[in-house]
């Protein structure tokens, strides 16, 4: 029998429907062994939640690229807290905020609204994936 | 000469329809109290007796029943997230003609579970979990409803890597309990027909025998579905149609009652804007049913959902009458109307019926403003293009006007967000034999799509 892959959430939240960096991560956290649940574009925090618990994911990872992200990404750790599933893994990444600001900065802001990692723009797939892989594991969720 | 005799044991009556296969023609229709606490044959060949006064004595080559009596089918759907999988085990459960009494979702508490018991359902539909995805839901709920205190069966519709542990928990207590497909696979994927067949042929299995039914069957020579899945079934050959005779299309059908308003569709609903679309996926026949939705019992429910203003309004008359005549028919639930007034007051109540049954049918668009504008999020279907509407039951079709009990369907330039039918065409299922139509169907599909074009379409 095959073995249930880790199923991992995807999508860009809030009102932005930026779709074509949403369809590469899918494709590429795909070819990397995991199974993703993707949402979509403009994706309420409730539904990432709701997948999340309905599917056993193991991790959400959410995309904003308009710059509203901070307003939309705020209060996605206690909902997850509130339903059960506070142990899940948050990463969020894309244009987080409008204009340049220090992405050090952006980073701690994220971080402390409970992310687990934060990407900047310009970062690859690949990053990504290999962060899943080695946070996961540390979880007992992924072995290769 | 080839006939065939189309039974449909309803809450109150049982109706039934005799059909010249070949001629393809309505021989007669009748009906008789629905007998069901003492034999209910004897409603039946009232109605029989009724019948052949009109026609003459005739042979049947073929009896067909389906069944609403006692209650109709009962049950209760249970899952996970109240979005997902619950709703997904809601409309597998509407699907299949059921009564849905109560909803539950998440891990299940010995509350819900007396709950669960006092509700007294014919058949538990559990689901939760998408395959491969949450196990630890489904398995509490399983050990949960095994104390039960009762012998109910139970299809197992939930997250396929536990199914024979879920199955093998319940059946230490339940007699029935019956695997089937997922009714969501995967997330927001629906998959209902799996389940569907398992709860018809349980409840003609079952729920016939236990609710008396069976004894219909030394007339009767199969008891195909209970009545809302016979009308669901009529809907989709009349629109889809098969290879030989052609559909009409996408369309919807309204079935108000005394206590209860059927909407059902048959269409795709995908936008016709630019919208994107979110959320669970519609069933392409889709079956609600509003239970706070009806002429009689459930009239005071309706003006508090409708509102005293708005069937005032259908009716040109003050909120106060609105409110007195609902009184009157809460109190005396066999009232028929007296006169003018009276008629524009069931009218009126019929289209409010109509159209809070329809508003909740329908997808609605949500508008969003980001940076990149306008942006409209599709929830449900988008019914507007649907050119068919038809209306049966016995509060449409014995009225005078119909039509405008229908109108409530028609999409309003006031809630444009309301995806409703822009240009529909009416049609009346004058004769009744939507739901005989739906039987006729499983042995005789093209026959029953030209009848129904012949009988209700007229066009």
């Amino acid at each position: 029998m095959q073995k249930d892959r880790t199923k991992i959430v995807l999508g860009v939240i809030g009102a932005d429907c930026h779709a074509v960096g949403n369809k590469i991560l899918a494709h590429a956290i795909t070819a990397a062994g995991f199974e993703v649940v993707n949402l979509g574009v403009l994706v309420p925090q409730e539904d990432f939640v709701n997948a999340a618990i309905e599917t056993d994911a193991k991790a959400i990872l959410v995309a904003s690229l308009y710059g509203h992200g901070e307003i939309d990404c705020r209060g996605l750790r206690s909902r997850c807290d509130e339903s059960g599933i506070g142990d899940i893994l948050l990463y969020v990444g894309g244009n987080l905020v409008v204009g340049k600001t220090d992405f050090t900065e952006v980073q701690d802001k994220f971080l402390g609204m409970g992310y687990d990692r934060v990407y900047e723009p310009g970062i690859l797939p690949d990053q990504v994936i290999e962060d899943l892989k080695s946070d996961l594991a540390k979880r007992g969720h992924f072995s290769e | 000469m080839n006939n065939v005799l189309l039974i449909d044991f309803g809450s109150t009556y049982t109706k039934i329809t005799a059909v010249d296969v070949e001629q393809e023609i309505i021989i007669g229709t009748a009906r008789g109290i629905t007998t069901v606490e003492t034999d209910i044959t004897e409603g039946l060949n009232k109605a029989l007796k009724e019948l052949f006064l009109q026609t003459g004595k005739l042979e049947f080559s073929k009896i067909l029943g389906c069944s609403s009596a006692a209650g109709g089918l009962k049950m209760v759907a249970i899952g996970l997230v109240p979005e997902l999988t619950a709703e997904a085990a809601k409309r597998a459960a509407l699907g299949a003609g059921a009564k849905v009494l109560k909803v539950f979702g998440h891990e299940l508490s010995e509350y819900e579970i007396t709950e669960i018991a006092e509700l007294n359902p014919d058949i538990i539909l559990l689901a939760g979990g998408t395959d491969g995805g949450n196990k630890q839901v489904i398995l509490h709920n399983a050990q949960m409803l095994k104390n039960l205190g009762k012998d109910v069966p139970i299809v197992v519709a939930g997250n396929k890597s536990v199914t024979p542990t879920v199955v093998k928990i319940l059946s230490e207590t339940m007699t029935q309990v019956v695997p089937c497909a997922n009714v969501m696979p995967k997330l927001n994927e629906l998959n209902i027909e799996s389940a569907r067949e398992v709860i018809r042929d349980i409840f003609l299995q079952r729920i016939i025998e236990a609710k008396g039914i069976n004894k219909a069957n030394k007339m009767v020579d199969r008891m195909v579905m209970p009545t809302p899945a016979a009308v669901l079934k009529a809907a989709e050959l009349l629109s889809i149609g098969t290879n030989k005779e052609s559909g009409i299309g996408d369309l919807m059908v309204v079935d108000i009652g005394g206590a209860t308003t059927d909407v059902y569709s048959i269409a795709k609903g995908d936008p016709t804007t630019n919208a994107v679309l979110r959320g669970l996926p519609e069933p392409f026949s889709k079956r609600t049913v509003e239970g706070d939705l009806g002429m009689r019992y459930s009239a005071s429910p309706l003006l508090k959902a409708a509102g005293a203003e708005l069937i005032a309004k259908f009716a040109n008359a003050d909120e106060s009458e609105v409110a007195e005549y609902v009184e009157k028919v809460t109190a005396d639930i066999e009232y028929l109307p007296q006169n003018v007034q009276d008629k524009g007051m069931e009218v009126a109540m019929g289209r409010a019926c109509t159209k809070l049954g329809a508003d909740r049918h329908v997808g609605q668009l949500e508008t969003h403003y980001s940076v990149l504008g306008q942006v409209f999020v599709q929830t449900g279907k988008d019914l507007t293009n649907v050119n068919n509407v038809i209306g049966t039951g016995g509060v449409i079709i014995s009225n005078e006007r119909p039509n405008d009990i229908l109108k409530g369907i028609i999409f309003e330039d006031a809630s444009p967000h309301v995806l409703k039918p822009k240009k529909p065409e009416f049609a009346v299922d004058k004769d009744y034999i939507m739901a005989s139509m739906g039987l006729l169907g499983e042995d005789y599909p093209e026959l029953a799509i030209r009848m129904m074009k012949k009988y209700i379409v007229r066009r």
